[in-house]
């Protein structure tokens, strides 16, 4: 049974307010105004109010518009179908393919019990040496690239997703310049990943409250093909544009406010998301790689700040490359021991190695006189960021352990690496090479 | 009959209830969509309209909808069979409804926490015509290296008689182990497991005492710089990726308590699978059991409901308060209350409360305060002592102490372990920051050597900066020194492995040893001619250190350690001035710890006097 109504009592923002009897909390419904259909979904009960958000904002819709109450949630159609096909925030295609409307799954399902989970066990290889040998990519990880505007951060999700050995890609874009969704589109086109993916993509130009949409739709999506045994990776861009829909709808419902005009629930909101996070026993797994812009490169922004607490570690792109201050894989530990025997002994090296070079960076710009050793870690500076850091370099981790072993025979001699006997006499390049 | 009432307004999980007849505050109830009972809690009356969290999703829910007030307060049961679950912040085993439900926890589903076909070995106590009143003891059962109490219902209030009491024999929880006569000739028959309302502290003891006795959690610099007092309180703030979770699960597992209850609240699921799956498998060295059965998890993860969130840790604290009853020390870890915090901003929020400090409610302060005030160390009625023990993370905003929920902890906290995002970029784990943190109580150091090694990490902190201005080439060899030292102390002493076998968790005994050989050296005045020979000489005796720390305790490795040391140590020293005048008495910045040095009592506890659960003198052979 549908229920019509034509009398809205009050428009403000993108919440429209009509009074009707036996509404569901959540439930659907279908605007029609002059500028067509859109769908709302009821965020309010209140007596015999009832407070409908409606996905392609209220400009246009008339206090005499039809509203069509559907009697069902939110949902989305879930098939193989889905596979190479792109998709607006409400799952509209925006490839002119046909729409899809065979077998329906609710949006938002319930959470996974903490008991069923699994303590993560597998890598994704990704072929950055930055992530693979530094924070290496766990399977059924959240994490998130810290970075500001400007930096090549849909550059660098685009490469992990065509690099990463998953079955699926989902792509989720929020609020994402036109052209940026082009180049992610082509470049999964060009490369051939397309048949492997599907995007449902949230441009700046569309209504604000498809954006929040878009998390929701992929991740759910996501799931379904985890729960049939399927690798999936989730690639979110840019979450600072969906906590930004979310405080623009908080802030419409009148919502005291808590810090910097985001609404309180901020943080559950975020981890509602990000726990969809899983590797699911004998089935597939889920993998949340997202982008959080810092406006102002500032981490204690409410964002990324909130986001930091919730995703397993962040990759800080700064400045065209992934800094190894600030970026942290929480869950390496898991993978990293299985690897290679010197990987995570080669890690630490070369990372508190790094973090002198940077003193001495900062003696030299004082004035310092440059010592011998002093200028050995100026050269293994400049080695290490053009050879590892770079962010055109793509290698498997093998070679990138040898590359970091390589880097450090040109720098140092072996017993200023801190690196245990044993290890230095199985992986020490035999003479040494030099740049 | 049951009261009934219906749904006039939804927002989120808050739901407005029109109703006839009364409601209690904080009362139980049910809302009714289809098959499934959505659990709730009064949590506001205003006439005949009454506001209810739901702890669950409430999409499909519609006005009308019928309302089933329950007239009970939101309860946990107690019982035998506690130990070693895996629980939801409303107390659902989780491992049960995994079995029943597979990967998702859907809604409406309920399970009972104790196991009811378990049968449990009652030894009776107390014989017919013996007087009774609440938390007294009517028997006994094993509980995994446990002997736990069987007790009269706390709720139950004034004298009875046993009229008649079960032999020795395997009950399930639910059978009648005795009958009990009231004054007024009520009977009454107690089975082995009660219902608590989990807002109402537990208070059933006969005075509370001075938390004396130092909790040793087996971490060197909290044990020995930054102490927690069984029944004490203690906070540990820190920005993300600082290592307050890590530093949690360390010390749930090492710490020399009987129990410890793990909340989980509102953080990621993930870091609980961890205690989950690797619990079961460790061995307590104590008792010779897995660690797991001494644990009881409360887990009520980010993505889980928030209203359950808010109330998952008084379900946590109201289960310790059940064992502390017994005379057990109890130790729980809250992770993370600024979560909980935030559960309580958001409910406030839906209920348009006006809004504190950051859009906490105005109520915040006092909530805190409330909850950690159930900690304590007490004198139980039969003589013996309890204790519980509060440890919460905290997780400011922007990494940032000066917000609401972490001055608020501060306030009502006995022991402050704040981590710093420096020291966790340094690789300097346990990252508590030794210049920031505090104790109030009293640790397995004296007060005074204490004081003097924190002085001697401020005044090497000073040099360090005074350093980065004029270089190494600028600084007084005797500062450079003082500075070695500092740095030396902080490498072999207040880091530690957590990934090392034995670094990991270091016994009171051998933290006394250790510290007594550190403090010798650090006092002594050496014979270092040069800046090179001193780095040269400490970076030896670190390496020597290192060596130490992760070798078993009295082996041949630590003993010859142990030796080399002091061979190193002698060559140095300097005879005739036997300590080095202290330069950082003078110390310009004066260290918190100064001020918070007035607590310094002995335990007054008298050996014998506690129950034994835990036997000590195994406590080397970690």
């Amino acid at each position: 049974m549908k229920k019509i109504y034509n009398k809205i009592m009050q428009i403000s923002g993108n919440v429209v307010v009509l009074s009707a009897t036996g509404i569901k909390y959540g439930e659907l419904a279908v605007v029609t105004s002059e500028r067509g259909d859109s769908f709302a979904e009821v965020i309010r009960i209140d007596g015999k109010l009832v407070y409908l958000q409606v996905f392609a904002g209220s400009g246009g819709v008339s206090t005499g518009d039809e509203v069509r109450f559907l009697g069902k949630q939110m949902e989305i159609s879930f098939s193989e179908n889905l596979l190479g096909r792109i998709f607006d925030g409400t799952g509209r295609p925006r490839d002119g393919g046909p729409a899809l409307t065979k077998n329906l799954i609710e949006i938002c399902g319930p959470t996974v019990n903490p008991a069923k989970r699994l303590i993560p066990s597998s890598m994704i290889h990704t072929g950055i040496p930055m992530i693979d040998l530094f924070n290496s990519l766990v399977e059924s990880q959240k994490i998130s690239i810290f970075t500001t505007s400007g930096e090549p951060y849909n550059e660098l999700l685009a490469r992990v997703a065509l690099q990463a050995k998953v079955d699926i890609i989902i792509l989720g874009g929020m609020g994402l310049r036109y052209d940026d969704y082009l180049f992610l589109k082509n470049t999964l086109e060009s490369e051939g990943a397309l048949s492997r993916s599907i995007l449902y993509v949230h441009t700046a130009a569309d209504p604000v409250v498809e954006c929040i949409m878009v998390p929701d739709i992929s991740l759910t999506v996501a799931e379904n093909f985890a729960l049939r045994g399927k690798k999936v990776l989730v690639l979110l861009t840019d979450m600072k544009n969906f906590c930004d829909a979310l405080k623009e709808i908080a802030i419409t419902m009148e919502q005291v406010p808590s810090n910097r005009g985001y609404p309180g629930d901020l943080y559950s909101q975020l981890a509602a998301r990000y726990e969809k996070a899983v590797d699911f026993e004998n089935a597939g797994s889920v993998t949340i790689l997202s982008v959080t812009t810092m406006p102002g490169n500032d981490v204690t922004h409410p964002v990324p700040d909130n986001t930091g607490y919730i995703t397993e570690g962040q990759y800080y792109l700064n400045n065209g490359r992934i800094e190894p201050f600030g970026s942290l894989s929480r869950l390496k530990q898991y993978v990293n021991k299985k690897t290679r025997d010197d990987h995570r002994p080669l890690m630490d090296a070369m990372v508190q190695l790094y973090a002198y070079y940077q003193e001495v960076l900062e003696k030299k710009a004082m004035g310092f006189r440059m010592t011998r050793s002093d200028n050995r870690f100026l050269k293994y500076g400049v080695l290490f960021e053009r050879n590892l850091m770079n962010l055109s370099v793509e290698m498997p981790l093998e070679e990138a352990l040898d590359t970091g072993w390589r880097i450090l025979s040109a720098c140092f001699d072996p017993e200023e690496t801190g690196i245990r006997t044993e290890l230095i006499k199985r992986f020490w390049p035999e003479s040494k090479t030099t740049d | 009959m049951k009261n009934r009432g219906k749904i006039v307004g939804i927002n989120k999980n808050m739901i407005t209830v029109e109703f006839a007849g009364d409601v209690k505050q904080n009362e139980v109830a049910y809302a009714v969509l289809g098959d499934n009972r959505l659990k709730a809690e009064v949590i506001r009356i205003r006439k005949n309209r009454a506001d209810l969290q739901v702890f669950e999703d409430t999409r499909g829910l519609k006005t009308d909808d019928i309302v089933e007030f329950t007239g009970e307060l939101l309860s946990v049961e107690l019982g035998p069979g506690l130990l070693g679950q895996l629980y939801d912040g409303l107390q659902n085993p989780l491992h049960k409804l995994a079995g029943e439900l597979g990967f998702f926890l859907h809604r409406g589903k309920h399970i009972n926490a104790l196991p009811e076909e378990t049968e449990w070995a009652f030894t009776p106590c107390v014989k017919p015509g013996d007087k009774l009143q609440a938390a007294d003891t009517v028997g006994t059962v094993k509980e995994g290296s446990f002997t736990h109490k069987i007790m009269v219902p706390f709720h139950l209030s004034g004298r009875y008689e046993v009229v008649e009491i079960a032999e020795s024999n395997k009950y399930s929880v639910k059978e009648q182990i005795a009958l009990i006569k009231g004054k007024r000739g009520q009977l009454i028959p107690l089975s082995m497991m009660f219902e608590w309302p989990i807002r109402i502290p537990v208070t059933l003891y006969r005075e509370r005492l001075d938390p004396a006795e130092p909790l040793i959690t087996r971490i060197r610099i909290i044990d020995t710089l930054f102490p927690v007092a069984k029944g004490g309180t203690y906070c540990i703030p820190g920005p993300f990726g600082a290592g307050k979770t890590v530093l949690q699960q360390i010390t749930s597992r090492n710490a020399k308590v009987d129990i410890v209850i793990v909340a989980a609240c509102g953080e990621r699921a993930g870091e609980v699978v961890e205690t989950i799956k690797e619990f079961p498998e460790i061995i307590d060295p104590f008792t010779g059991m897995p660690l797991m059965e001494r644990t009881i998890i409360v887990c009520n993860t980010s993505s889980m409901p928030v209203a359950a969130r808010e109330a998952s840790v008084y379900t946590a604290i109201t289960m310790a308060e059940y064992y502390r009853q017994m005379g057990l020390d109890v130790l729980i870890l809250a992770d993370s209350t600024s979560r909980w915090a935030q559960a309580m901003r958001e409910r406030s929020s839906r209920l348009e409360e006006i809004p504190g400090e950051e859009a906490f409610p105005a109520y915040l302060e006092s909530t805190i305060a409330g909850f950690y005030e159930r900690s304590g160390f007490v004198r139980l009625r039969d003589g013996n002592t309890g204790s519980i023990t509060i440890g919460g993370t905290v997780s400011p905003a922007g990494g940032n102490f000066e917000e609401p929920v972490t001055q608020a902890t501060l306030k009502v906290v006995g022991a402050f372990h704040g981590l710093s995002r420096d020291r966790s970029d340094a690789r300097r784990y346990p990252a508590i920051d030794p210049l920031e943190s505090w104790s109030k109580y009293t640790g397995i150091i004296d007060n005074q050597s204490r004081n003097h090694t924190v002085r001697l990490l401020s005044k090497a902190h000073e040099i360090v900066q005074m350093m980065k201005v004029v270089g190494e080439e600028g600084i007084t060899l005797a500062d450079y020194i003082l500075y070695l030292k500092g740095e030396f102390f902080d490498n072999v002493y207040l880091q530690q492995n957590a990934f090392d076998a034995v670094d990991m968790a270091t016994s009171e005994e051998r933290q006394k040893k250790i510290f007594s050989m550190i403090k010798e050296i650090i006092d002594a005045t050496l014979d270092l001619n040069n800046k090179d020979d001193a780095r040269s000489f400490f970076n030896r005796i670190r390496q020597l250190f290192l060596d130490y720390n992760s070798a078993e305790w009295n082996s041949n490795d630590f003993l010859e350690n142990e030796r080399l040391i002091s061979v190193l140590f002698l060559k140095y020293r300097k005879a005739g001035k036997e300590i080095e005048p202290y330069i950082f008495r003078q110390a310009l910045v004066e260290s918190d710890m100064d001020s918070h040095f007035i607590r310094s009592k002995t335990a007054k506890i008298k050996k014998g006097e506690k129950l034994l659960m835990v036997k000590e003198e195994n406590e080397e052979d970690i």
